[in-house]
């Protein structure tokens, strides 16, 4: 194995280096090889994954040479898992491939201990029975899981665990933790060594926004009974007197200012999201507690103290115009700042993890500094159990899903998704499979789908003939290109999962390869 | 079952589409055998690109019914390739991608057939791609993009109403990705936006201003881009930069760290160096999966008509959940580029030479170095040399004479034109008219008849 850090350039330039150790830990169980699991594995395999294991009872038909990459002619009669997992060895030798010759449903019928050795099983193609029972042993055993399925032009992505806490959610726009609606004596006492009405030009173009805000705040709040602009008006005042300060036209930094202003307006103290986060149950800790939920304690904790309604600073600031002393003396203020509140939550989490009879160092001071840093961003995404969901779904939820315009069709796959386990299970094909029997199944399977639509309390609601015959003539196809949009899908959740970075999708994802209007249902 | 006594069709799941009627499906759609096999037999598609989205393109297409298939790419492969671009290996690196694309997608795929060309996009003639059916897209830069769309573009023929002539449109499906987020569209010239009709989706780069690199640098980057951009050419006066030679790099990294600890800048590491000089976008395997697979669908659908057709940007976003939304963009009905052309009128005497000229003064065009073609007849060619002195003698000829005396018609001219400062090849479509030439016609009917 050549360079490995620079074949995993482009992807460690996403998730680092600690993303990709991750994932090189990670062992991923992969059920049925077709094209939507391949495709899956193809891509965990190529960003390094750690191991995996293919399960798959079936031989290679000359069927499959036609949707899937993974086997060829020389593979027809032979284990499907097999020819699969020895193209995907092929794509990485850092990656440990195995497999077992044996159909998932039998597994998870008789052998549900099995799956406990894996980090996530990806379950491909599987029935609705299947689902539910595969789902209970994984969430039993800990084991993440995420389901896959293509059929015909649409079909699904969903991920089922109880509960998955993220620190580094990367989110791409979020605002920058600057606390000019709430400066620090230190930042405010920078703020005071400047003087905005200097002479120089020089100086005065490259007088950073940072300054300008906080003093020109500090001076509204001075005239205002200590208050800052609210009203509309009195925001546009504020704008107006930023600009009266300008001696040149060209001062970057004070337009720069104007634009950011807003950031003096927003209201102190932490985001509704995060208010939730604080206020969940869990945290209120015991020594089963992880340890995201024993920093959210101490986080808790310093929001009511030493933060005083405020989260740590993040401690970094956005490129500005700016002189390169005054930046990088600025730079230094936040970064003090952001070192000082670590301190204080570091403090925080060891004596809490004493408290509920922890090691005080069992979690590392790089995880506590890192969740200071993305504490405004934190995530904690739950998903339902399936059996619950296919039970008793969000009733009003699933009604809006059926009638609103843009969700129609997503919604109408997924009843009929379900509708072809059922049909397959009274009929013992999908509808549609076979040829010579279109009539009969299509009319079978929208009484199924009145039926199912009626089991789960939606009457009225009714799918349109169109679709109906639309999933009849898909015949259960697992066409490529729709297992490589599917198995692209999964194998990112599945990185996202692995990394703990960024943020995994919630509900369950319908594919809509008619006119690709796709959409995540939360049931 | 039944099923395992059946004679089994390598085209199983893909028959299901393309053999039975439906309602919800293109409207020139005809299913049935002949379907499968038009598609194996006379769609030729044309893979532009052969990196991350081209390798997932190729297998995608072959898996979808087409057996005629050919790939362009000018590029060799590289190690930091290998975690997404799955056709490569190891000991392929310094080898063209699409030679080896083609030939492992052959050797897993009975019946396929793929023809690499290892060469610019530039490189071949108009011919070469009016060929083909369809034109499907995985690059990464918006000058390709930008360029195969005119090509594409002047293909499109528009009747006396100014409607586009269906058997003239080019469908070009284009692709592409950053990270985790992505967009998958259909292009159909003169029907749909072409990709200059919203060419403001592709806001050019930010550049520093070179005032920062040198007075006040604040972040790594201006550090970097302070040795790469001021200090080289400082130094190393007239030997110019590569950044595919390693020494150079670390030459910059160098110079880049001593000037952020000069100002107290912190940050600057190689590969952030390597990430600003070079302008390394992020890529990963799955979000190239999810985008090659769209547009390969979508490429079935125009080609077989058994689906409806996206209509028309399909933008992506993985990172936070999950975001798929589709935008139906409108054409700007005065686009230079899919619109019925730049109307140039001209008097019967002037000379190729005097109108390549013009096309260099015209405001619309400001085309430089143009190379002219009439119907797929080079009429001048600036390179390569050979072709060059092939049609020198056309340049003292008159334009009319050369386009047969028709009085007007529809001329392409290839050049350069400075888009954001940046030098760029386009192919630009003119309607020439020639000025009172038809009344001339007339009379020398009339002299030749008297």
């Amino acid at each position: 194995m050549a360079e490995p850090k620079t074949k995993y350039d482009r992807q460690l330039r996403i998730w680092g280096e600690q993303g990709q150790t991750a994932l090189e830990k990670a062992s991923v169980c992969l059920l049925n090889c077709g094209p939507t699991g391949s495709e899956t594995l193809k891509n965990l395999v190529l960003g390094g994954v750690g191991s995996i294991t293919v399960i798959d009872g079936s031989k290679v038909e000359s069927g499959d040479l036609g949707n899937n990459f993974m086997v060829d002619e020389s593979s027809v009669g032979q284990s499907k898992a097999k020819c699969v997992c020895q193209f995907l060895q092929e794509l990485n030798d850092a990656v440990k491939a195995k497999f077992i010759e044996e159909y998932p449903e039998a597994l998870i019928q008789t052998n549900p201990s099995f799956f406990s050795q894996f980090t996530l099983v990806v379950a491909t193609q599987l029935v609705e029975d299947s689902m539910v029972k595969l789902d209970r042993i994984c969430r039993d055993a800990n084991v993440l899981l995420i389901f896959a399925r293509s059929y015909g032009l649409t079909g699904l992505v969903r991920i089922s665990l109880k509960e998955h806490t993220v620190i580094e959610s990367k989110p791409e726009h979020f605002l920058d933790d600057l606390r000019l609606n709430n400066p620090w004596p230190e930042l405010r006492g920078f703020a005071e060594t400047i003087d905005l009405d200097v002479s120089d030009p020089v100086a005065h173009k490259h007088t950073p926004y940072v300054v300008i805000l906080v003093k020109m705040a500090q001076e509204w709040a001075k005239s205002h009974g200590g208050k800052l602009p609210t009203t509309r008006e009195e925001k546009k005042e504020f704008k107006e007197l930023i600009k009266a300060r300008m001696t040149a036209i060209d001062e970057d930094n004070y337009r720069e200012a104007i634009e950011n202003s807003f950031k003096v307006f927003t209201p102190r103290g932490i985001s509704p999201e995060l208010q939730q986060i604080i206020s969940d149950s869990r945290s209120e800790i015991d020594s089963s507690s992880s340890d995201f939920w024993v920093m959210v304690a101490a986080l808790k904790e310093f929001l009511a103290n030493e933060g005083g309604g405020e989260a740590p600073l993040e401690g970094s600031i956005p490129d500005m115009t700016s002189s390169t002393e005054h930046y990088v003396a600025l730079q230094k203020i936040y970064q003090a700042k952001a070192e000082a509140d670590f301190l204080v939550i570091d403090q925080r989490v060891r004596s809490l993890l004493k408290k509920i009879g922890r090691d005080p160092s069992s979690i590392s001071k790089a995880t506590v500094k890192s969740f200071c840093k993305n504490a405004r961003k934190l995530k904690v995404c739950r998903y339902r159990p399936i059996e619950d969901e296919f039970s008793s779904p969000i009733l009003p939820d699933l009604q809006k899903y059926l009638t609103d315009e843009d969700y129609s069709v997503a919604g109408g796959f997924y009843i009929l998704l379900r509708a072809v386990d059922r049909f397959a299970a009274n009929y013992n094909s999908f509808p549609g499979k076979f040829e010579g029997v279109m009539d009969e199944d299509i009319s079978r399977l929208k009484t199924t789908a009145v039926g199912l639509l009626s089991d789960l309390g939606c009457n009225g609601v009714t799918l349109t003939e169109d679709l109906i015959n639309e999933m009849c003539r898909f015949g259960a196809a697992e066409l490529h290109a729709v297992a490589a949009f599917i198995g692209g899908i999964a194998s990112q959740e599945v990185i996202k999962l692995i990394t703990r970075q960024f943020v995994p999708l919630s509900g369950t994802f319908i594919f809509n390869g008619i006119d690709h209007k796709s959409q995540l249902l939360a049931l | 079952m039944v099923e395992s006594t059946v004679q089994q069709s390598r085209s199983r799941d893909l028959d299901k589409l393309l053999l039975r009627p439906g309602n919800l499906v293109g409207p020139n759609f005809e299913p049935g055998p002949g379907l499968r096999e038009d598609l194996k037999e006379y769609v030729r598609v044309l893979v532009v690109g052969a990196g991350g989205l081209g390798c997932e393109l190729l297998k995608d297409l072959a898996l979808s019914g087409f057996r005629e298939i050919e790939v362009i790419d000018m590029d060799r492969i590289e190690v930091s390739n290998l975690n997404r671009q799955f056709l490569f290996r190891l000991e392929d690196v310094g080898k063209p991608k699409a030679e080896v694309a083609a030939r492992r997608v052959m050797q897993r795929v009975a019946g396929v057939n793929i023809v690499p060309h290892f060469c610019r996009i530039e490189d071949k003639e108009l011919d070469f791609y009016s060929n083909f059916s369809i034109i499907a897209l995985g690059l990464d830069s918006i000058e390709a993009r930008s360029y195969i769309n005119s090509v594409a573009c002047s293909f499109l023929e528009y009747d006396a109403d100014d409607k586009p002539q269906e058997e003239t449109v080019k469908p070009m499906v284009d692709g592409g990705t950053e990270g985790f987020q992505g967009h998958a569209r259909v292009i159909m010239p003169g029907i749909t936006p072409c990709f200059e009709c919203t060419i403001w989706l592709f806001p050019p780069q930010v550049k520093f201003p070179l005032c920062t690199l040198a007075e006040t640098p604040r972040t790594a980057a201006h550090c970097i881009e302070y040795a790469h951009l001021i200090k080289w050419d400082e130094v190393h006066s007239g030997e110019a930069f590569d950044p595919d030679d390693p020494e150079h790099m670390k030459w910059v990294y160098d110079e880049a760290n001593k000037r952020a600890e000069l100002f107290g800048i912190p940050g600057v590491t190689l590969s952030l160096t390597q990430g600003v000089v070079k302008n390394i976008i992020p890529a990963i395997a799955s979000t190239n999966a999810i985008i090659s697979a769209a547009c390969a669908l979508e490429t079935l659908k125009i080609a077989s008509g058994c689906s409806k057709t996206l209509s028309n940007y399909l933008t992506y976003n993985g990172a936070e959940g999950l975001h798929t939304k589709v935008t139906e963009f409108v054409r700007d009905k005065d686009c230079l580029v899919c619109g019925p052309g730049v109307l140039i009128e001209l008097d019967a005497s002037v000379t190729l030479q005097k109108f390549i000229e013009l096309l260099e003064e015209h405001p619309k065009l400001l085309l430089s170095k143009a190379s002219i073609a009439h119907r797929g007849k080079n009429l001048y060619m600036q390179a390569p040399p050979v072709l060059e002195e092939m049609t020198r003698s056309n340049l003292s000829k008159s334009l009319y004479d050369l386009m047969g005396k028709i009085p007007k018609d529809v001329v392409h001219a290839t050049g350069t034109t400075n888009k954001n400062d940046k030098k760029t090849s386009v192919l630009r479509k003119l309607r020439v008219v020639f000025k009172g030439v038809d009344e001339i016609t007339d009379m020398e009917t009339a002299a030749g008849g008297a």
